[in-house]
């Protein structure tokens, strides 16, 4: 909301120390945060003057400059010798600009004059070989808004609109400052100079003269006849009537510099005023050509498929939920969000209605959202115009037409409908102290609340509260405890720490997740954030077949881009993207991880209920909600392009492999004590030789791990061989046991074997590794440390090669314990897959 | 050695003369000293003390002696080669300590070789700064809770009192979750009943629905929003939001909290303060400002400050007493029980400390814009 200052303080007597900051300041504090002050940028002797002179003079550097002499009015000085023409009373100035002759009316600023455009003040200087008595003006310099001179110059005044010497700070209204004021949506009656007022005389304890009560209000039967026939969308409708207005007169300059000020254009004077009423007061109104009225005026909903053309000659067509003015032709105006281009004030206007009226203001927000349609007067009917303003706004524009188009007040007045009263509300009085925690007594809620319009009366230890008819915010106790706090001040609430009676500390699930974040980083991986929106497009890329499940996606009604129609599936495609984005900026080594939610609907999609607000949902109720929404586990995803090990001085580089990916998040399982099995899989995005899935015990698969197929690295634009994996750590956190395995071992001596087995290439070693462990009490661990396939073995087999540790928990093994355990595992080896000892 | 025994005295023997002895003693010792390497100590053991050494051979005379003289003599012998041994042993250590300095020396490297063939991690600024605060909460005794991202929309706006003609609903702000079976811009489209959160305030109204009071949570999280991703807007971005439910608790005690929370994250000196302000699910309700942590509002610095843009005080967030329509809707009795509630925004926080100019550099996942980060914030 834009409030000239000027026009606030015609409202309200402001103590004259009062500076503008000072008024925002206040204001803010009450509510009305200041979002900016507007103009008040210049200050010092800005004056009218007129060219008397001018001497183009060439300079050296190529430019052309003008050395004028111009008549300042009461700011001449005596003579000016060196100025072109005759040496009459006058002052030298030099200009640059082009666009102006012998005669014009310019705006000059004299030495003194402060532009905040400019941000210097202006003095009297030598240039170009002479003393320039000041500097003739642009729009840009003034700080006004470009207009057709702002390119070609400086301003020049249209031919009599002023003489040299006036004072053009008041000319141009740059003295004025507004105020941009930020109205949250519960302080609806603020947006009208007649409630900001009201605030500004509560935050500066000063007398209030409502606006509103200054108008005379029509009285007697014989206004337009009025037909309302939806009371629920139009509680109250008012017409007054003016005849023989002149709509061709001009709107008077303070009319048209207040609203220019309030942020909107002057157009014409029926409009201007009809813009100055709702500014004014708050209340939206309409003027009908009565010419062209025919018949009653009718407040109904529109018939499905009928028609209008509005204001800005756009043909609408509606439906049942529009509500609208009507007359016999049929549909003359859409309710409180704008009028219809059929009975429109044209110049041969004579006779006006006058209408203002109060809408429901759902209607009104459904109707301007679904035309598409916000506009001054919707945006204030759709949070809450005081409904017992209707006749006071339609006698006001009355009044204005009258004064300034010469028009006459029509005895009699329409008014259907009644007002309803907020209903009261009680509380304790000392709600507001212990709700705010500040000393706010009940007489200064009392004294508040009435000066701000309500009815109070004190029962005792409680108030019954009527609100007025303009605050439709004030439904609640504690709506009252604000509004005391207003005024009792946000500042003055004290700083207590609140004793909370004892935590658990973070929950498993989050200390888990927190663990699962320090191994990754502390496994060389940077962790992204990436956006989750996602098309077909990218699952494409991925190589996923048409029947993946991770195909199926929680899918926008709304979303930014048509590419990215829902959410992801897999955190691999923002994982991929970014990975691209870092090697498209010349990054060879990136290792990457995610942990982040995916998104997967659940097998037959319900809607979620809507309950009411009344009472807290049942139980069944509350699970009906969670049942509807997809399943949104925590992921882990990773990527890794380039060297894990970096080549060195000391050694040669090794590049990121399958096996890295699966090391990673077989150390996520580690650290959360989880025990995860490992088998090959074959699944998209993966190399199909080359992905293991891990398995929990119960045989859940909780992600995969390996190496991007080579066909969606290339596709992503990543170079060699990527290691990639991704597994549900939700799955995981939820296999986590409460507690880590216990330690234990043995203090005994330990023997060392190792053994090499060749066994068909299509044994997983990992078979072959459990099987030896498996074959006797006494092996503590077995550890693979050489594959080895070539001339030694035989086509198709390959050797592998474990070292056993053996120990036993109670004595030092003997030579036979030892053998017994070595040729068990040598036994189980071979029986168990043809593996022979080499 | 002594000569032959060819003129026996059974009283005089020479080489167990004491005068002798001392002569071999101090011949061996000099030796000793004059010994530079290990290889020189090990020729001095051996003439000076092996078998035929002076020493060696004159304790072989000792039987030589009458008894009454055995006892000095051995004495004297014995004396005189442990001097010996204990003057090689040391020189021995010696010389191994320099051998063994100059064998280190020899190997010295050149330590300014770089050490980087591991790749280093690092953890998204974004991450830490959520635990950063759930840190400091649950130093008060506070929980961290969590609920999901797609959300029902009775949760997401009607439990927060944002009925359903508020303009926060409308397409303009929110992501709707499309309804099955409806065409994705056509009718009934948004009758899912389930958006993208929009703030974390549903996983307030699911913890008054889960928990008794007292209840003191704190809800770090993404939220979305419809904005199209430009340097100060994204349509993902991270809320915290704090509630606290018990007996007595007023505006004083979010100001409290706030302050407290504050200091923890911006220092001893971090102050806040309150602006009146709207929110439908808080009643009364305020912004809250942090003092701005860069000029501190000093008149001296505060006009040309660029953080704050000449303000002193830096937007932080939205807080207010929780709105009893709130507290009713999640089945909390408001005649016994009220509330504060308070968010702001994580993005920010991280931006503005780091004078990160563009938010997308927090989703393109440029790993310089994560690496300097560390672990740490």
């Amino acid at each position: 909301m834009k409030v000239p200052v000027e026009w606030l303080k015609s409202l309200v007597e402001l103590p004259a120390e009062v500076t503008t900051a000072q008024l925002a300041d206040r204001l803010t504090m009450y509510d009305l945060k200041l979002e900016e002050i507007i103009g008040g940028g210049v200050s010092g002797p800005l004056t009218v003057g007129r060219v008397l002179a001018i001497s183009p003079e060439q300079q050296k550097n190529g430019k052309t400059i003008n050395w004028c002499r111009v008549d300042l009015g009461a700011q001449n000085v005596d003579s000016v010798p060196d100025a072109p023409g005759d040496d009459v009373a006058s002052r030298g100035i030099v200009c640059g600009a082009h666009n102006f002759a012998v005669g014009d009316l310019v705006v000059v600023a004299l030495p003194g004059t402060y532009l905040a455009a400019l941000d210097f003040e202006i003095g009297s200087r030598k240039t170009y070989g002479h003393v320039s008595d000041g500097m003739i003006c642009s729009t840009t310099e003034l700080g006004l808004p470009d207009d057709a001179s702002s390119a070609a110059g400086i301003l020049v005044l249209p031919a009599g609109s002023a003489a040299p010497g006036d004072d053009a700070i008041v000319l141009l209204g740059l003295g004025d400052q507004t105020l941009d004021l930020e109205v949250n949506p519960d302080r609806a009656y603020a947006l009208s100079l007649r409630g900001v007022a009201r605030d500004t005389a509560l935050a500066f304890d000063l007398p209030f003269a409502d606006p509103a009560e200054a108008v005379t209000l029509p009285t007697g039967d014989g206004g337009y006849p009025v037909r309302v026939e939806d009371p629920e969308g139009c509680p109250v409708f008012s017409t007054v009537v003016v005849t023989g207005i002149d709509p061709t007169r001009p709107t008077p300059d303070w009319l048209a510099r207040r609203l220019t000020q309030a942020g909107m254009r002057s157009i014409s004077l029926t409009v201007d005023i009809s813009n100055y009423v709702m500014l004014e007061l708050g209340q939206p109104n309409h003027c009908y050509d009565r010419a062209k009225v025919s018949g009653d005026l009718v407040v109904r909903r529109a018939e499905a498929g009928e028609q209008i053309t509005t204001l800005d000659d756009v043909v609408r067509t509606l439906t049942p939920e529009d509500l609208v003015i009507a007359d016999d032709s049929g549909v003359i105006g859409l309710a409180g969000v704008m009028g219809g281009a059929s009975t429109e004030i044209g110049p041969d206007t004579t006779d006006v209605v006058v209408e203002a009226a109060h809408w429901d203001p759902t209607t009104i927000f459904r109707g301007e959202r679904r035309h598409k349609l916000p506009s001054e007067a919707a945006k204030r009917y759709e949070r809450g115009v005081d409904p017992a303003l209707t006749l006071a706004g339609a006698a006001r524009v009355a009044e204005l037409l009258v004064e300034l188009a010469g028009g006459r007040l029509e005895p009699g007045v329409t008014h259907v409908g009644t007002v309803r009263a907020p209903a009261p509300v009680t509380f304790a009085v000392d709600l507001p102290a212990r709700i705010s925690g500040v000393d706010i007594t009940p007489e200064l809620t009392q004294d508040v609340l009435e000066r701000n319009g309500c009815v109070v009366e004190r029962d005792g230890a409680t108030f019954v509260v009527s609100p007025p008819t303009w605050r439709f915010d004030l439904n609640d106790p504690y709506d009252f405890v604000e509004e005391a706090l207003r005024s009792a001040g946000y500042e003055n609430v004290p700083s207590v720490l609140p004793t909370p009676t004892g935590g658990r500390g973070l929950s498993r699930e989050q200390e888990l997740r927190r663990r699962v974040g320090h191994v990754l980083a502390g496994a060389g991986l940077t962790e992204v954030t990436t956006l989750p929106f996602v098309g077909p497009a990218h699952l494409d890329r991925l190589g996923l077949a048409p029947t993946d499940e991770r195909r199926r996606q929680v899918l926008l009604a709304n979303p930014l881009s048509r590419e990215e129609p829902g959410l992801t599936t897999t955190l691999l495609v923002g994982l991929l993207r970014a990975a691209s984005l870092n090697v498209g900026r010349g990054h060879d080594v990136v290792q990457i991880s995610e942990v982040g939610r995916v998104f997967l609907p659940a097998a037959d999609e319900v809607a979620a209920p809507i309950y009411g607000v009344d009472a807290r949902p049942t139980a069944e109720q509350l699970a009906a909600l969670d049942a509807a929404l997809p399943y949104q586990p925590h992921h882990v995803g990773l990527v890794l392009v380039g060297e894990r090990e970096r080549t060195g001085w000391d050694g040669p580089g090794r590049p990121a492999a399958w096996s890295d990916a699966v090391a990673v998040l077989r150390r996520v399982a580690q650290v959360l004590h989880v025990e995860v099995a490992v088998r090959a899989a074959q699944v998209a995005p993966y190399h199909p030789g080359r992905c293991a899935e891990l398995v929990l015990a119960d045989g859940t698969v909780v992600g995969h791990a390996g190496e991007l197929h080579p066909a969606v690295a290339a596709e992503h634009g990543l170079p060699g061989r990527v290691g990639v994996g991704e597994i549900d750590l939700d799955l995981m956190l939820a296999a986590a046991p409460p507690i880590g395995p216990k330690p234990s071992f043995s203090t005994f001596p330990v023997a060392k074997e190792d053994l090499a087995f060749v066994v068909d290439e299509a044994v997983p070693a990992e078979s072959v590794r459990s099987a030896l462990a498996a074959a006797s009490d006494l092996v503590e661990s077995v550890r693979l440390f050489d594959v080895y396939t070539g001339d030694q073995v035989p086509q198709g087999r390959r050797s592998l090669a474990f070292s056993l540790r053996l120990r036993a928990p109670d004595r030092t093994l003997t030579d036979a314990d030892i053998k017994a355990a070595r040729d068990a595992a040598v036994r189980a080896a071979e029986t168990e897959f043809s593996a022979t000892l080499r | 050695m002594s000569a032959p025994n060819s003129d026996y005295d059974p009283v005089e023997v020479t080489p167990l003369h004491p005068d002798e002895i001392a002569r071999v003693t101090s011949e061996a010792l000099q030796a000793v000293t004059a010994a530079t390497t290990l290889a020189e100590v090990k020729q001095v053991r051996i003439d000076h003390t092996g078998d035929r050494s002076p020493l060696a051979l004159a304790n072989r005379e000792i039987g030589a002696l009458p008894p009454q003289a055995r006892k000095e003599a051995g004495q004297r012998i014995g004396q005189a080669r442990g001097e010996v041994a204990q003057a090689l042993a040391t020189r021995t250590e010696e010389l191994e300590a320099v051998e063994s300095a100059a064998r280190l020396l020899a190997e010295t490297v050149d330590v300014t070789l770089p050490t980087d063939r591991e790749v280093v991690g690092a953890r998204h600024p974004i991450t830490t700064i959520q635990e950063l605060v759930a840190d400091v909460f649950v130093a008060m005794g506070w929980e961290v809770a969590e609920g999901p991202e797609v959300e029902a929309e009775w949760l997401n706006f009607d439990a927060m009192n944002l009925g359903p003609d508020h303009p926060a609903r409308t397409m303009q702000d929110t992501f709707w979750v499309a309804s099955s079976g409806a065409a994705a811009d056509g009718p009934g489209a948004q009758d899912s009943g389930k958006v993208l959160r929009t703030h974390t305030s549903p996983v307030q109204a699911r913890s008054m629905l889960t928990r008794t009071p007292p209840i003191y949570v704190v809800c770090p999280g993404r939220v979305y929003r419809t904005d199209e991703a430009d340097a100060t807007h994204m349509p993902v971005f991270h809320q915290v939001e704090g509630l606290a439910i018990d007996e007595g608790l007023s505006m004083a005690h979010l100001k409290g909290t706030l302050d407290h929370f504050a200091r923890a994250i911006y220092g001893d000196t971090m102050t806040t303060r309150f602006r009146p302000s709207y929110f439908p699910f808080t009643e009364p309700s305020a912004e809250v400002d942090l003092l701005c942590y860069v000029c501190h509002n000093e008149p001296s610095a505060v006009a040309s400050c660029r953080t704050c843009g000449g303000e002193g005080w830096i937007e932080w967030g939205g807080c207010g007493v929780v709105n009893p329509r709130v507290l009713v809707a999640c089945g909390v009795d408001p005649e016994r029980y009220s509330g504060f509630a308070f968010g702001m925004g994580l993005d920010r926080t991280v931006t503005s400390r780091y004078d990160i100019a563009d938010l997308r550099d927090l989703w393109d996942g440029d790993v310089r814009f994560t690496e300097p980060f560390g672990v740490g914030l």
